[in-house]
């Protein structure tokens, strides 16, 4: 037990308790909520065991179903999102990650909003086509997904900069 | 054999990504069948007692809302009783006609939600104080929704809210019948479909249970009409209802037992 894997269990259990008891029922203007639990996919470490990965990330997701009562689409969103992101690492870190261990406190702040962009965007759009599953109503469904994605990436880059000491 | 073993080896990553991925889609199916959806909900141990600690710490914030919401429906229930004894008639206002065959419990909600399509509450009452599934819960103002799982503390209620709701409701001046839906566009509005169009509906309308479900008693209030359309087919309509309740903010909660429903059900089975 290092002291890296302390840290991602407790941020595990807080970010799960924060989105189920807070941040779920904030329902701004009416139906936009921020889903901050997928920090916890985004900023995993890069070089890992990526079953393992997969794994705690169906695990994250299917803690947040239970606490919002919705069947399986958290779950579903966030294994898409931890087996998709490899690839976004690349488009948005370039050749940094081909040497593998992007510190993510440490890079470029730019390529950071980038990369939380389209992981955030790539999960919603599963999420809500998973919720609504009907696409008769694909302008609500996309409305939804833009609202709230810009919800979730502002949290996101805040409680990024709040829990990360050092950055250049 | 060994190519067997191999491919899984190459593939792990994939196929694990693929079994995770099923498996939560699997459960998503699940969820949007009415009676199969018992497990994985709110109600567990786990996540009733935080929510329970939850209410406990914030529920000091709502009190004064609450005690002029329990004045306002003592003051009517008062009254109906002194209207009844001094003129020895039922009295016709927007009362709750429950008669001997009905038990009420009383209970909290400790979760509620209103912004997804499929909208639950968890309310503090479970299997331990005699809630099951398919008892009615509603409010002073109007109806709220269906039990749909139980455990021994907690239970979780199927808003009117939810895309898979299906409630039977009439119109209180003239008893035409309609089944109530909600189709996810507004908190405020839900649907009634499926009215004759010899109804007279108009605008401003009160709409009650009915009597045909087992799960809610006759007279229970809904809300108002709001708007009125005649559907492509010509023969009914669809009405828009205002609710009553204000389904965003929700504290006590009534539970209401029909001790007939077995009884009337098991009458329509030996009829099929």
């Amino acid at each position: 037990m290092n002291n890296l894997a302390i840290t991602k269990i407790v941020s595990f259990l807080l970010l799960i308790l924060a989105q189920g008891l807070v941040l779920n029922h904030i329902n701004f203007l009416g139906y936009i909520n921020p889903f901050i639990y997928i920090l916890f996919i985004l900023t995993y470490p890069t070089s890992n065991n990526r079953v393992l990965f997969l794994f705690l990330s169906f695990l994250l997701g299917l803690c947040v179903d239970i606490f919002s009562d919705s069947g399986g689409v958290h779950a579903a969103a966030s294994v898409f999102l931890a087996y998709a992101r490899p690839p976004m690492l690349k488009f948005s870190f370039g050749m940094l990650y081909d040497h593998q261990g992007i510190k993510f406190n440490q890079s470029e702040f730019g390529s950071f909003i980038t990369y939380v962009t389209i992981g955030v965007v790539t999960h919603h759009l599963v999420l809500f086509s998973l919720e609504f599953f009907n696409f008769s109503e694909i302008i609500e469904l996309l409305k939804k997904v833009v609202f709230s994605s810009i919800f979730t990436i502002i949290v996101c880059l805040i409680t990024n900069i709040i829990f990360s000491r050092k950055r250049r | 054999m060994q190519q067997i073993i191999n491919f899984v080896l190459r593939n792990k990553t994939f196929l694990m990504f693929m079994l995770l991925f099923g498996l939560s889609i699997a459960l998503t199916i699940q969820n949007h069948d009415y009676h199969r959806s018992k497990f994985l909900n709110s109600a567990n141990f786990i996540s009733g007692s935080l929510f329970e600690t939850k209410f406990s710490i914030t529920q000091y914030f709502g009190l004064k809302k609450d005690n002029e919401l329990l004045i306002e429906e003592n003051k009517n229930l008062r009254s109906q009783l002194l209207n009844q004894t001094q003129t020895e008639v039922i009295s016709t206002s927007d009362s709750v006609n429950i008669s001997g065959n009905y038990v009420i419990y009383s209970a909290q909600v400790y979760k509620n939600s209103y912004a997804s399509n499929n909208n639950y509450l968890t309310i503090n009452k479970g299997s331990k104080d005699g809630i099951s599934q398919d008892f009615g819960v509603f409010t002073s103002k109007g109806i709220i929704g269906i039990i749909d799982a139980t455990t021994n503390g907690y239970s979780r209620v199927q808003s009117i809210l939810n895309i898979k709701s299906r409630i039977n409701a009439q119109i209180k001046n003239s008893s035409h019948i309609g089944s109530l839906r909600w189709n996810a566009k507004s908190a405020q509005i839900v649907q009634m479909v499926d009215v004759s169009k010899f109804a007279p509906v108009k605008n401003g309308d009160t709409i009650i249970t009915g009597g045909q479900s087992t799960i809610f008693p006759k007279g229970i209030l809904i809300g108002v009409i709001n708007k009125i359309n005649l559907d492509p087919g010509g023969d009914t309509y669809s009405i828009d209802v205002e609710l009553f309740n204000d389904m965003t903010n929700i504290g006590h909660v009534y539970v209401v037992e029909n001790k007939d429903s077995k009884e009337i059900k098991s009458l329509e089975i030996d009829n099929e």
